[in-house]
């Protein structure tokens, strides 16, 4: 017989063992070798903290109940394993983009960071864990009892051995699971401390069961005839417990917070999911492949009554093989510790990330960067957490008084932390989900999970009896064990099924009808889309960030050196130049806050960078801000470069118009000094002459005729200048009257041409196509005639040909008559063809002619007439078009 | 309106086929059967539902039949996850020498 003191040898001696394996991987680790720590298998192995002691005993225990029942439980994380393409691939790749450290940092990540969401989670993850803690130290002190009442010479008491256990379990989770700051990386020891009792769990139950099936029944044969002949040999399984309870395994699976420890959190490469997708399950159908056989033969071999949660310890101690019993114990005992272990480490990262450090970075509000050590801070409330929890759970254990079937507590914590199981897949998979919703569903369904399960199990009494009779105050319909009304369903089904559903629409309706924060929408397409784009969410500016505060910040969170590395690094990428700080480019503090969020969580990362940077975070708003001031600056700019052009085109006329004034202006004085000229010739020798005239006696006939005709000749010349002055003001002046006639173009015409080359001292030969210019008008005969006349004896006067032609041509194009005189001479130079019309000027100073009076005139004149005059450049010679709309000719027909 | 490489002297865009090439459609329908296995997987564990209770006939299903059952679909469905994982990481290597296909590449 094994005494009580070998058992707490080969106790001690077992935990000295993990402690050595913890502590060589953590070395073998930190010097980069052991290939092996990261290998698929030693991730499998860990994943198997899912098999706590209520599967190790308590399974055995179910199956003496209720049967094949106790197969559920395994049977839901073996469908989410196999499934691994849909969830666990995406949940993994999610937690290493954003370091993840916890279920409630992812949870909190994809909803916009919000802590208070993180807070729910942590809170549903302490209610769930603690019991179940209370269960793992329940089982071990069960299995001491067991011990104890085999050995009467040993000392056992019951209360003292749980506080070691549990003061032992704390002391290796401080020091195994809070060596590292940062809770994102891989805590090697803790891992491979895990998978080795893993292996030794599995060993033992298979020992016992090889045992029982070999050593007890006689092979495999007689164990199935057994087995059918037992009081549980016929298939008896509740349909919906059935369901149900696969279904809550596969969800506790993924949301427990030890699991998503080991499987997200410590996972070392995505690829490990191939291996473990098949491993897992088998292992788990490893650790269930016995489990009918002891309950089979522990009903036969036990005596009535006793506890058959315990078949695994009690059976081989029955036929008194110590050994095997004492493995079995190891085996128990390794179930416990591991799930106690992990729990504790997941639960401290929460409890530290998203409840201790905001209220700390509350109260220091402004100071992260010169205040006290955060590193010592977070490592403090971790360990702290740790024990708090532990104690909880002990406490826990001593108040519960330790009587409840193991099964139900675990099943209890498997349907309270499932209740986030809407806001993870809905999170995963649909881009809509919002805080909100999330909010909303978690509350409705962690509620529910209290009043229908939590409360109405505990015993003492938390509600009255007649509450769950008839309902509080008497409302039948909300009787917690009957809600609505449904009466008859087993409990657990009944919770999951109203929590789970009245969750999961709370969490959709909510989210449809809130509307996300951009950053919440951001995180969403990241979480979702996670294979198409792993980049970060948002960015910091770092104008106001000061490099040596975060700096200092980071020393204090990730320690001197590894922040030192961390800066010096970015220096280096920034610049070449490792010895400097690096800027704090927005890149740059993004890095800085993912790393950080591995050892702080995400959102109290995001609030450390905020203090210090200023709360200058970038968010999707302000960049739709600067979006709308950078566009309404484009607009506002071409707007500028719009007047600008407008400004530099008016410039141009103005200058354009100067240029024209300073030209009339010099036109004016020529014109002046002309008109002086000309009205002084004639005046000069009228003078001389009258005065030759009065002066002279004895003036021949002859000679006073001809000096009067002179005055008289040189009077006209006067007479005529100040007619075409006098003409021209009155055009202008707009006193004109018209005197309207009819005739035929060509009339006017022959009329003008015989006038004009009459008299004229040089031959100009006229062309003209007369049948085109049977066109009849009404208008001005006179003034169109003056028009023509000026213009045929212009061609007259300045055709510069030898034999000087003019060609007259006449159209009718779209209602309007077009006649056009065209010369062969050289035409008047571009630079003064703008000019030509203009008063007082005359095309080059040294032909003689008129005051440069005719052509303004005709200007006038076809304007009063409803034309117009213009020259045609490129003609060969000069070109004068004359317009007259035929407007007028249709009135007068 | 011109249609690509409609002899403008515009050059067609280079467009990727329509179609995988044989691997890489292997390689998708590999992962469509990895996506079917748990429904696979859970058809055949609600089967159970169907059987004959001990409470409703005399000549309920032995529990050794169950079990016998039971353990074989876990075995299948393990099995098969081997042969998946094998060819997912074989294909994973060769994957590392192939571009990406388009999501529209079926």
């Amino acid at each position: 017989m094994a005494t009580l003191n070998i058992l707490i040898l080969v106790c001690l001696g077992y935990v000295v063992l993990l402690f050595g394996v913890a502590f060589a991987a953590d070395r073998l680790a930190a010097r980069g070798g052991g290939k092996w720590l990261r290998s698929p298998l030693i991730y499998t192995l860990s994943l198997s903290i899912y098999c706590t002691a209520w599967t190790f005993y308590g399974a055995v225990g179910n199956a003496a109940r209720s049967g094949l029942e106790f197969v559920t439980i395994y049977l839901g994380p073996t469908l989410v394993m196999i499934s691994w393409w849909w969830g666990l691939r995406k949940l993994v790749r999610i937690g290493r983009s954003q370091r993840v450290t916890s279920i409630a940092d992812l949870i909190s990540s994809r909803y916009g960071k919000s802590n208070t969401l993180a807070v729910c989670v942590t809170i549903l993850a302490v209610l769930g864990g603690t019991p179940y803690i209370a269960l793992q130290l329940q089982s071990i002190t069960l299995s001491f009892s067991i011990f104890a009442e085999a050995d009467p010479t040993g000392l056992y008491r019951e209360g003292s051995s749980v506080f070691w256990v549990a003061a032992g379990l704390a002391v290796f989770a401080i020091l195994f699971g809070t060596r590292n700051l940062d809770a994102n990386e891989r805590h090697h020891g803790v891992v491979t401390a895990i998978a080795l009792e893993s292996v030794v769990k599995l060993f033992a139950l298979l020992a016992v069961g090889i045992f029982v099936v070999w050593g007890i029944a006689g092979g495999l044969g007689p164990m199935m005839d057994q087995i059918d002949a037992s009081e549980i040999g016929q298939w008896h399984v509740d349909a919906g417990r059935w369901t149900t309870f696969i279904f809550l395994s596969a969800a506790a699976f993924v949301c427990l917070p030890r699991m998503f420890q080991v499987m997200v959190v410590e996972n070392d490469d995505e690829s490990h999911l191939r291996t473990a997708a098949w491993a897992f399950p088998l292992y788990l159908l490893l650790m269930s492949l016995f489990v009918v056989p002891i309950a089979v033969v522990g009903l036969d071999l036990m005596p009535e009554g006793s506890n058959p949660d315990l078949f695994v310890l009690t059976v081989p101690l029955s036929q008194g093989n110590d050994w095997l019993a004492m493995l079995s114990f190891i085996g128990g005992f390794s179930s416990a510790t591991s799930m106690v272990i992990v729990t504790a480490m997941a639960l401290s990262t929460m409890v530290s990330n998203h409840v201790v450090m905001p209220i700390w970075l509350n109260t220091q509000e402004g100071t992260a960067s010169v205040s006290g050590d955060v590193r010592t801070i977070v490592l403090m409330a971790r360990r702290v957490s740790i024990a708090v929890i532990m104690a909880l759970g002990y406490f826990y254990y001593r108040l519960s008084g330790g009587g409840a079937a193991l099964a139900s507590i675990g099943l209890v914590a498997f349907a309270g932390i499932s209740q986030i199981v809407p806001a993870l897949v809905g999170g995963l998979f649909w881009r809509g989900a919002t805080r909100t919703g999330a909010l909303v569903g978690l509350s409705v369904g962690f509620l529910l999970w209290i009043y229908t399960l939590l409360l109405p199990g505990m015993e003492g009494g938390i509600i009255p009896a007649s509450v769950i009779e008839n309902g509080p105050f008497g409302w039948g319909w909300l009787r917690p064990q009957a809600l609505f009304g449904i009466d008859g369903i087993d409990p657990m089904v009944h919770t999951v099924m109203w929590s789970l559903s009245l969750n999961t629409i709370a969490f959709c309706v909510a989210s449809m009808l809130s509307f996300p924060s951009p950053l919440e929408r951001l995180q969403g397409a990241q979480f979702v889309n996670v294979f198409d784009h792993s980049a970060a969410p948002r960015g910091w500016t770092g104008s106001v960030a000061q490099s040596e505060d975060l700096m200092i910040m980071t020393q204090r969170i990730l320690g001197t050196n590894p922040a030192q590395e961390f800066f010096q690094a970015e220096a280096e990428r920034q610049n070449g130049r490792p010895g400097r700080l690096p800027e704090p480019t927005p890149q740059f503090l993004e890095r800085l806050e993912r790393e950080l969020s591995g050892s702080v969580g995400a959102a109290t990362a995001h609030a450390m960078i905020g203090q210090i940077v200023g709360g200058a975070s970038v968010s999707v708003e302000d960049l739709l801000a600067v979006a709308d001031e950078s566009a309404q600056m484009l607009e506002y700019s071409s707007q500028l470069e719009a007047k600008s052009a407008e400004l530099s085109r008016t410039a141009r006329q103005l200058r354009e118009a100067n240029a024209k004034l300073t030209q009339v202006s010099m036109q004016k004085d020529a014109f002046l000094s002309q008109v002086s000229h000309e009205l002084r010739t004639p005046m000069t020798s009228i003078r001389a002459f009258s005065e030759i005239m009065r002066d002279t006696d004895g003036l021949s006939e002859a000679e006073q005729t001809r000096y009067a005709a002179i005055i008289h000749d040189e009077a006209l010349r006067l007479t005529r200048l100040l007619d075409d002055l006098l003409d021209l003001s009155v055009l202008e002046s707009g006193q004109v009257s018209l005197n309207m006639g009819d005739a035929s173009l060509n009339e006017v015409l022959d009329r003008a041409v015989s006038s004009a080359l009459a008299g004229g001292d040089r031959k100009l030969s006229v062309r003209r196509v007369r049948a085109s210019e049977r066109i009849p008008l009404h208008t001005d005969l006179d003034r169109l005639g003056q028009v023509f006349i000026n213009l045929i004896s212009n061609a007259q006067k300045y055709c510069d040909a030898a034999e000087p032609v003019l060609t007259i041509s006449a159209h009718d194009v779209g209602g309007q008559v077009v006649i056009d005189f065209t010369d062969n001479g050289g035409g008047i130079p571009p630079e003064a063809q703008s000019m030509v019309f203009e008063k007082f000027a005359r095309v080059g100073s040294d032909k003689a002619g008129g005051a440069g009076l005719g052509l303004a005139i005709c200007r006038e004149i076809m304007q009063r007439l409803g034309g117009d005059v213009a020259y045609l450049p490129g003609q060969g010679g000069a070109a004068f078009r004359v317009n007259l709309p035929l407007a007028y000719r249709q009135a007068a027909q | 309106m011109s249609s690509p490489g409609d002899g403008k002297g515009r050059p067609a865009p280079v467009r990727p086929s329509l179609f995988l090439e044989r691997q890489s459609y292997r390689r998708r329908r590999l992962a469509d059967a990895a996506r079917l296995l748990p429904f696979l997987g859970a058809a055949m564990l609600a089967l159970p539902l169907l059987w004959p209770d001990e409470s409703e006939a005399a000549e309920a299903l032995p529990l050794s039949s169950a079990m016998f059952y039971i353990f074989a679909c876990w075995g299948v469905l393990i099995l098969i996850s081997v042969v998946f994982g094998i060819a997912a990481r074989r294909m994973a290597a060769r994957e590392d020498a192939e571009p990406e296909a388009e999501p529209w590449q079926r």
